[in-house]
C-alpha cells in the first residue's frame, strides 16, 4: 500500500481581504445616502 | 436538496432596494476572486487591500447612485473597476517611484544628505581654533602676512604694498610662517584633519 507522507492538501487557501476593510466597507455602505433635489445628486455620508 | 444561490443580479437589486445584507452577500461571494486578482498583480498585501478598497467603494458608490446598469454582469464588471485601479496604481509609481526599506536595502543608501554632521562641524570648529591659536605664535611680521593671504585673501602685490616691504620679501615671510607651522604641529602632534 501506498504511504501517504503528507495529508495536508496542496492546494493553497483562498486569500481574504482583511476583516477590517470589509467591516469598514459595509460601515461605509450603510452611512452613504444620496439625495435627489431638482435632477441634482448630492452624496451624504452620516457619521 | 440541492443549495440554489441567489443570483447577483438579485442581489444586487436588493441592494439598490435598501438591503445592506444583499452587499455582504456580493462581498463574501466575489472577495476571493477579486482580492487574487489584485494581488496577482501588484504582489503586495496592504496596496491589494488599499485596491480592494477603493473598488468595492467604487461599486457601492455607482449602485446607491443609481448609475449601475444591469447590461454585464456583476464580477467582471467590478473585476474591471479593479484593473482600472490598478492601472491608475502602477501609473501613480511611475510619476512617483516608491521605495520601501528593507533588511537588504537601506533607503539611506540612495538619499545622502551633504550637509556636514554635528560631528564634523564640531571637528572643523575645533580645527579653526587650535589654527588660530598656532597662527597666533608666529613672529608678528610672518603672521601678517599670513593673515592678509589667507584670511583677507590678498594678493603677494597687495600685501607687499600695505606692508610696505618687497614682493620677495612677503613672499619669504608667507613661506617661514608655513614652515614654522608646520614645525611647531610636528612637535606637538597636533592633528588637523577634518
Amino acid at each position: 500500500m501506498a504511504k501517504i507522507y503528507s495529508k495536508k492538501s496542496l492546494a493553497t487557501k483562498p486569500m481574504q481581504p482583511k476583516k477590517e476593510t470589509i467591516s469598514f466597507l459595509l460601515n461605509y455602505s450603510k452611512a452613504l445616502t444620496y439625495i435627489k433635489v431638482k435632477g441634482l445628486k448630492f452624496e451624504s455620508i452620516a457619521n | 436538496m440541492a443549495n440554489v444561490q441567489t443570483p447577483d443580479a438579485l442581489l444586487v437589486k436588493r441592494y439598490v432596494a435598501g438591503d445592506e445584507v444583499a452587499l455582504a452577500s456580493l462581498i463574501d461571494r466575489h472577495q476571493s476572486k477579486i482580492y487574487g486578482f489584485i494581488y496577482s498583480k501588484v504582489s503586495d498585501r496592504d496596496i491589494t487591500d488599499d485596491i480592494f478598497q477603493d473598488t468595492f467603494i467604487k461599486v457601492i458608490k455607482t449602485l446607491k447612485s443609481g448609475s449601475y446598469n444591469e447590461e454585464g454582469k456583476f464580477l467582471p464588471w467590478v473585476m474591471r473597476i479593479a484593473h482600472n485601479l490598478i492601472v491608475d496604481h502602477f501609473r501613480r509609481g511611475k510619476k512617483m517611484p516608491m521605495s520601501r526599506e528593507t533588511e537588504e536595502f537601506s533607503i539611506f543608501s540612495v538619499i545622502s544628505d551633504s550637509c556636514p554632521n554635528i560631528e564634523s562641524r564640531m571637528i572643523t570648529a575645533q580645527v579653526e581654533q587650535d589654527l588660530k591659536k598656532l597662527i597666533e605664535e608666529l613672529p608678528d611680521d610672518q603672521k601678517e602676512v599670513l593673515l592678509m593671504r589667507i584670511y583677507q585673501d590678498l594678493s603677494f602685490k597687495e600685501i607687499s604694498e600695505l606692508t610696505g616691504v618687497s614682493i620677495n620679501t612677503a613672499l619669504g615671510r608667507m613661506r617661514y610662517a608655513l614652515m614654522n607651522l608646520r614645525k611647531v604641529i610636528d612637535k606637538h602632534q597636533i592633528i588637523l584633519t577634518n
